[in-house]
């Protein structure tokens, strides 16, 4: 199954995203939060968001969902010290609705691409009409 | 006796901690007021953590990068981190460095910030204090300068780049969500970049 890590500078909001994630994706074990500092401070963190990936691998890959600025960088800078066998995509689309559309996915039998799909289909949905 | 990397990087280090408070309300004006406190706290770490004694100008900025991509947490963390990292790489192996290798450093640290920023000149960034000092230490060492006073044109031309940012809106980063508001506001990116090519040139210059 894919693996899916959010990157946010709050650990909160990615431990939140997760946390709605697995109400619609409890049988995905692998979608995990990578979102502080190791000092519990605000902030992104290119080496913990690297360990997140490494364990959300299950050897299908991992699709990252991650908010602004540092968010998208520090997950770039973690992709380029994997291991090349690692596949990881970063997807580009809001974080919340973006993950609820991976971690579905994820657990209806999509690869990577189709994750990633799922979480980019979030991008210009109306939530009012 | 602690290598000249090692003091040139303390000097940087210590320069970027004095600025805190000054770089932290450049941030709070156009952005999430973090960056002399991130800045701070990565360089703090830094001064902790590389070696003293490790002679290899290389390590010693790799070393560096990795430190302040784990520890800066907003967008200078990467940045930053790319920018060290990315000189580390030009200079692998030497323990000495010749005024020319400062053109390769700038190169690398330019187009190293660049990927990772998606940044162009004029869009409020540091690169509009970085590639106009690179510029202009390039073209004062073709001309015979030595390296502190090319160091010397390369911070009058950051200083420069500082107040042209004062002059344009931000499109990169947090301050992109103040659009033209932005304008009157120096860059805080722009700002510690300058501060750090200062500390180099009074480094080099002794």
């Amino acid at each position: 199954m894919v693996g899916i890590v959010i990157v946010s500078h709050s650990a909160k909001v990615a431990e939140g995203v997760v946390e709605l994630c697995l109400q619609m994706a409890a049988e995905n074990t692998h979608i995990l939060a990578a979102g502080g500092m190791e000092d519990g401070g605000i902030g992104t963190d290119a080496f913990r968001i690297q360990s997140a990936i490494e364990e959300a691998d299950t050897g299908d890959g991992v699709a990252v969902l991650a908010d602004m600025g540092s968010g998208i960088m520090s997950a770039e800078v973690a992709i380029e010290m994997l291991d090349d066998d690692i596949k990881v995509r970063i997807a580009d689309a809001p974080i919340l609705e973006g993950a609820m559309g991976a971690a579905v996915a994820s657990v209806t039998g999509a690869d990577l691409d189709g994750v990633i799909e799922a979480a980019e289909e979030a991008n210009g949905v109306s939530k009012l009409s | 006796m602690a290598t000249k990397i090692y003091e040139c990087i303390e000097l940087i280090g210590n320069r970027i901690i004095e600025q805190k408070d000054f770089l932290t309300d450049l941030d709070r004006e156009i952005g999430d007021a973090d960056h002399g406190v991130n800045m701070a706290r990565g360089f703090t770490e830094v001064l902790a953590q590389i070696p003293q004694d490790n002679e290899n100008i290389g390590e010693v900025l790799k070393k560096t990068g990795m430190i302040l991509l784990s520890k800066v947490g907003g967008a200078s963390g990467p940045l930053y981190g790319t920018a060290y990292m990315q000189a580390g790489k030009v200079c692998a192996g030497k323990t000495t460095l010749a005024p020319e290798d400062g053109n390769a450093i700038f190169e690398a640290v330019v187009a190293g910030i660049q990927k990772r920023g998606k940044a162009v000149k004029g869009e409020k960034t540091m690169l509009d204090a970085i590639i106009p000092a690179g510029d202009a230490y390039k073209a004062a060492i073709e001309s015979g300068a030595s390296a502190g006073d090319a160091l010397d044109a390369a911070c009058k031309a950051a200083e420069e780049g500082v107040e042209y940012t004062k002059t344009i809106a931000a499109t990169k980063g947090r301050a992109s969500y103040l659009g033209e508001r932005s304008i009157g506001h120096q860059d805080p990116g722009a700002t510690s970049a300058t501060v750090t090519l200062e500390a180099i040139r009074d480094f080099v210059k002794g």
